[in-house]
């Protein structure tokens, strides 16, 4: 063997080396929280003892329940409606050219990186001026808010890619806007409305800040029962219900991935 | 009577102005060529026709309707795209059939409509693929046919054959030409190509600026532009500037060039095409026009040779048919001759 393939070789087996502690990086903490969901033992110590009886106990777990029902309808009526809204405002931006536009596109950005500490304050501050006050509405009001630029962006990137020509040849063949809409525009943009979709519920499902904030005593989500219950003392019941959330994105997601090769590829 | 006819229409964009007040009838049934270098407004114009431009000032008229205000959809106009734009989610059956199932037709008829114009194309056969399965000739053919199954009152063509290599354009030309004469649609086409101009069209009108340069059939245009830019646009030009006598110019240091063409007073140019010129050796007879010059360049392109003269008032070129493989070395004196008819006067 010579020296050029030697290095080749080496800096082959480097590199997935690199891989490899990466992906060890990013997965062994979510493996370790599902194999202490499976262990017996209420304080996490070793030697590992098989079990599901964390599992049942979630069953009964009526808080811990209702707080993730909670969670799902909040996360689901979020993404219906931010994937809706924030689709027709991507038309609007790609397609027109209005007063105000280039400011609007530009205001899309600083909620992302405002921090949701502060997001979350002025929201709790705006919603009891108005009435609005706390509970599940207000949640899922704040959530949209959030979620919407996210779906703009992802929707308006999959729209740039795609040009007025599809429009244009739908117009041209006698197809009303609404016809153009529904039988050539939605389905071309599909891969970028399904990827927004996850998008607006991921930012709902995770949201602890807001959700923490415009939650009135005794309604709970998700994160902010995972955080009540770590202050209270842990019990691997946190640790199964996460996992089963864990399943359900990552299904979820590599659905998506696999589906997403299909229909509006150009 | 003319099937499309456009009245002073303009359109600005900001301060620039992509028409200027242009005025065009489409012949009933004609091929009609919009040729213009790009950003001459020919795109511009083609789009008013189609509707996805609204012209600031004029009227368009499809069939004696005034359409200059009327949304696209409604005009029932076929449109080829530079890219074909076709439905990238939807088989060339389901392509070909949207114009008539937006329009609700029975979904017999348009079954039946769908694969008569597939036969046309000569695409029968591959109504199932996707427009992705299609080579770049194919997609071209499922444009042509989505445009056509509607029986639309014109047919616009953006810049159709653009896409396509050399040799598939050619036939792709030929079919296009047959396709257009069986319909018998008017057709409009957009193209910076004077070839393809040329030899697709019978009517061209060439635009610069946002203005309409000249109009009539290739023959006519070629050998008789009005001006400079129109010679040089459509095909390819000498130009000979002097001072107006009788029936000609004098051009300085190089003497008297006749023409035919009405002369202006004062000063005036008089193109010559290059095909229009022979090469004879120095002493021999001479025709209308009679220079002498030097060969300075030599340029082979297969079935004919370009060759550039020196002259008194400068280089002039000289296309000459590789008929009987006879070549004119670099260097040598040689004498161009040409016709009075075939100077042409242009303005500038």
């Amino acid at each position: 063997m010579n020296q050029a393939r030697l290095t080749v070789l080496v800096s082959e087996g480097a590199g997935r080396l690199w891989l490899f502690l990466v992906l060890v990086f990013l997965y062994l903490p979510i493996l370790v929280l599902a194999v202490m969901g499976l262990n017996d033992s209420v304080h996490y110590t070793l030697p590992f003892t098989f079990t599901t009886r964390w599992y049942e106990d979630l069953a009964s777990n009526e808080r811990l329940l209702q707080a993730s029902f909670n969670s799902v309808a909040v996360a689901l009526a979020n993404t219906v409606i931010a994937t809706i809204l924030g689709t027709m405002a991507a038309l609007a931006f790609a397609r027109y050219r209005f007063r105000g536009r280039t400011v609007l596109q530009l205001l899309l950005f600083p909620p992302i990186t405002i921090p949701w500490l502060i997001i979350g304050t002025s929201m709790l501050v705006l919603f009891f001026w108005t009435g609005i006050g706390r509970g599940l509405h207000a949640m899922l009001l704040g959530h949209v808010a959030l979620s919407l630029p996210y779906v703009i962006i992802v929707v308006g990137a999959r729209l740039a890619s795609i040009g007025p020509d599809l429009e244009e040849a739908a117009a041209s063949l006698g197809a009303t806007p609404f016809q153009s809409l529904v039988r050539v525009q939605i389905p071309v943009m599909a891969p970028g409305i399904v990827a927004a979709a996850l998008f607006a519920f991921a930012v709902s499902f995770d949201q602890f800040v807001i959700s923490y904030f415009l939650a009135p005593p005794g309604v709970s989500v998700l994160p902010v029962e995972i955080f009540s219950a770590i202050r209270k003392g842990f019990t691997p019941e946190v640790n199964a219900i996460s996992t089963i959330m864990i399943v359900i994105s990552m299904t979820a997601l590599l659905l998506f991935a696999r589906l997403s090769k299909f229909g509006g590829e150009r | 009577m003319s099937a499309v006819d456009v009245r002073n229409v303009s359109k600005h964009y900001g301060a620039v102005t992509a028409l200027d007040r242009v005025s065009l009838a489409f012949p009933n049934g004609s091929f009609f060529a919009l040729l213009g270098p790009s950003g001459s407004g020919k795109t511009t114009l083609l789009r008013a026709l189609a509707g996805f431009v609204e012209p600031d000032e004029g009227m368009i008229f499809i069939d004696d309707q005034d359409v200059a205000h009327i949304p696209s959809f409604r005009r029932n106009i076929g449109m080829v795209f530079q890219n074909y734009a076709l439905f990238p989610h939807m088989s060339v059956f389901d392509n070909v059939a949207f114009g008539l199932t937006v329009r609700r037709l029975p979904r017999a008829e348009v079954r039946q409509r769908v694969t008569k114009i597939l036969e046309l194309v000569r695409l029968d056969g591959l109504d199932r693929r996707k427009p992705r399965e299609l080579s770049g000739g194919q997609q071209q053919r499922v444009a042509l046919a989505r445009a056509l199954v509607t029986e639309p009152r014109v047919l616009l063509l953006d810049e159709p054959l653009g896409a396509l290599d050399k040799k598939l354009r050619q036939d792709m030309q030929g079919e296009l030409k047959r396709i257009q004469r069986t319909v018998g649609i008017t057709t409009v086409f957009v193209t910076h190509d004077q070839e393809e101009a040329l030899t697709l069209s019978d009517h061209i009108a060439i635009i610069d600026e946002g203005r309409l340069i000249q109009v009539g059939e290739p023959g006519d245009v070629y050998d008789r532009p009005h001006t400079r830019f129109a010679a040089n646009f459509l095909g390819d030009a000498n130009f000979l500037s002097g001072s107006v006598r009788d029936s000609g110019i004098m051009v300085d240091r190089l003497g008297y060039i006749a023409t035919t063409s009405p002369l202006p007073a004062g000063e005036a140019t008089i193109a010559v095409r290059p095909e229009r010129i022979r090469l004879m050796a120095p002493d021999t007879a001479t025709q209308d026009n009679r220079i002498e010059g030097r060969v300075a360049e030599r340029v082979f392109s297969g079935a004919s040779l370009t060759y550039t003269v020196d002259t008194d008032a400068g280089p002039l070129r000289v296309l000459r048919q590789n008929a009987d493989g006879d070549v004119i070395d670099i260097g040598d004196r040689v004498a161009l001759v040409w016709l009075a008819d075939h100077s042409v006067v242009v303005e500038d």
